[in-house]
């Protein structure tokens, strides 16, 4: 029988770390934030339809929109009254996790 | 990594004595099989299910369902105002199944909460260590004199998707030139606050092109109905004359429907003879809540707000429009956010981390007309003293002096919205 260490560590190193859920830690306060966002965004913030995806955008992009959107100086529909729900805290969790995915 | 499940796992790397060394050196992963059964598979199970398997890909997920695929109400009133097929509202299982969730169309018919167990109308019984139960609603009959249930056959409530949506329309489209369309609410809480004003609007969009002369009355239970300065704004400007609000006090109130001869009488003695009626009844938790005991004195079921697990019974959950989630409204898109948070509570407790504290969102777009969206929106959190309460300054509802751009823009999204929730839901 042939051992193979590299790719069972590999597989074994990739199994802590699933997405929003880590074995050593439980599911983060920045998935659970997240998550709300994706009924419209779409799962992972990858939008299969007209409202703008959030997936693959950079943490300081994410960051500055909630920012702005909640102060009103970038114009939203539904964004705004959204952004106004959550702290700045918040809104860097939101921005790491999506730009982790 | 996320679809790489246990099995696989053990598949890749069991032909090798290390698999072994791996797994006993992990102790948490011996843990992560734990059986989750959730029962229905709309907006809450369905979410549900997918983020159990998100968070923990070891878990043994079922998913009951009775339906092969599932109708859904959102969007079922553009079906009624000819804007959409049936067919492009309509989701399957097939994506969680892939995912490798058990998905088994059954009725549940009982559950034994002491033995842990659920009973199929199939007569199997399946074992859980932890079951989500999001039974979505059932029917107050006895509310009024003259209906039952069989009733909705000639008097649709549409108020469940699919068949029900399908009988509404067809006798929109049958009906004359010049007939009158009555929709009746209930009084709250219901699923979908908005929906019934939703209803009128696109009904009114369809009898705009088809049969100007027709009128809509909405004789409703309440005294005020959500966002009621938008909705009647937009009727004042898309349908003049056509749509006609009676209030509760004023008359609206129904006791009594002749389903013979489609006559609707109101506690202060008027009486409504229409062509089409739309009489949506007061509502409950689903029938299998109310089976195995798990509602309170109005019918519905009593949760520890933060996990959604049901005061009355240990390890079982209740989300969506069954639940009693302190501000949030009955609708599917707080039952998908619901799905979620009690994902997270289940896996929490049964891989013993701390929960992260709950954030809920809930978003009602409602369509005017085609062209003309409005929406409400709010933040949730939780507190002990409060259950769910919206976060201060949060939400709201669309400004009322937007102009055409801005409602268009709110079309599309409500359009945008409904692809991302059923992807987010079904996908």
């Amino acid at each position: 029988m042939q051992y193979k260490p590299p790719l069972q560590i590999f597989i074994f190193l990739s199994l802590i770390h699933v997405g929003n859920f880590s074995l050593a830690a439980g599911i983060t306060a920045g998935a659970m934030l997240s998550n709300s966002c994706s009924a419209c965004h779409g799962t992972d913030g990858k939008s299969p339809g007209a409202i703008p995806g959030i997936y693959g955008k950079s943490a300081d992009f994410i960051s500055q929109a909630l920012t702005d959107f909640r102060n009103g100086s970038r114009k939203s529909t539904v964004m705004g009254r959204h952004a106004k729900g959550y702290t700045d805290e918040e809104i860097k969790l939101i921005a790491d996790y999506f730009s982790s995915l | 990594m996320n679809t790489l499940n246990r099995r696989k796992f053990i598949k890749l790397i069991g032909h090798t004595g290390a698999a072994l060394t791996v797994m006993s050196a992990l102790p948490s992963c011996s843990k992560t099989s734990a059986r989750v059964v959730v029962v229905g598979g709309g907006f809450g199970g369905a979410t549900c299910a997918k983020y159990l398997n998100k968070f923990d890909p070891n878990l043994s997920i079922t998913l009951i369902e009775p339906a092969l695929k599932f109708t859904t109400c959102p969007f079922s009133n553009a079906v009624l105002g000819g804007m959409r097929e049936l067919s492009s509202i309509t989701h399957g299982y097939g994506v969680h199944e892939k995912r490798g969730i058990n998905i088994i169309h059954a009725m549940v018919t009982g559950i034994d909460a002491s033995n842990k167990k659920v009973t199929l109308d199939t007569g199997k019984t399946i074992n859980y260590d932890r079951l989500v139960l999001s039974p979505g609603i059932d029917f107050k009959w006895d509310a009024i004199e003259g209906m039952q249930a069989s009733d909705a056959l000639t008097i649709p409530h549409a108020w469940q998707g699919g068949n029900q949506t399908a009988l509404l329309s067809n006798q929109l489209k049958n009906m004359r030139n010049g007939g009158v369309v009555v929709i009746a609410p209930p009084g709250n809480p219901f699923r979908c606050p908005p929906g019934p004003y939703e209803r009128a609007s696109l009904i009114a969009h369809y009898l705009k092109q088809h049969k100007p002369e027709s009128k809509i009355l909405i004789l409703d239970a309440k005294e005020k109905f959500s966002k009621q300065p938008l909705f009647m704004q937009g009727w004042q400007q898309r349908y003049s004359g056509m749509i006609e609000w009676v209030s509760g006090n004023s008359g609206g109130r129904i006791e009594r429907i002749d389903v013979k001869n489609r006559t609707l009488h109101s506690e202060m003695g008027e009486k409504y003879t229409a062509d089409v009626i739309n009489y949506i009844p007061p509502q409950k938790a689903g029938a299998i809540a109310h089976t195995a005991g798990l509602v309170n004195n109005d019918g519905w079921c009593p949760v520890n707000q933060r996990t959604f697990e049901s005061t009355m019974q240990p390890d079982i959950y209740i989300i969506g429009d069954a639940s009693i989630a302190g501000k949030m409204p009955k609708s599917g898109f707080a039952a998908n956010s619901q799905g979620k948070v009690c994902a997270a509570a289940i896996v929490s407790a049964i891989n013993g981390f701390k929960m992260p504290e709950p954030s809920y969102v809930n978003t009602c777009y409602s369509l005017v007309a085609p062209d003309y969206g409005i929406s409400v929106a709010a933040v949730y959190r939780y507190n002990k003293d409060k259950g769910i309460y919206k976060v201060k300054g949060s939400g709201g509802v669309s400004p009322k002096d937007a102009d055409a751009e801005f409602r268009k823009l709110e079309a599309r999204y409500a359009a945008g919205w409904y692809d991302s929730i059923t992807f987010d839901t079904f996908g």
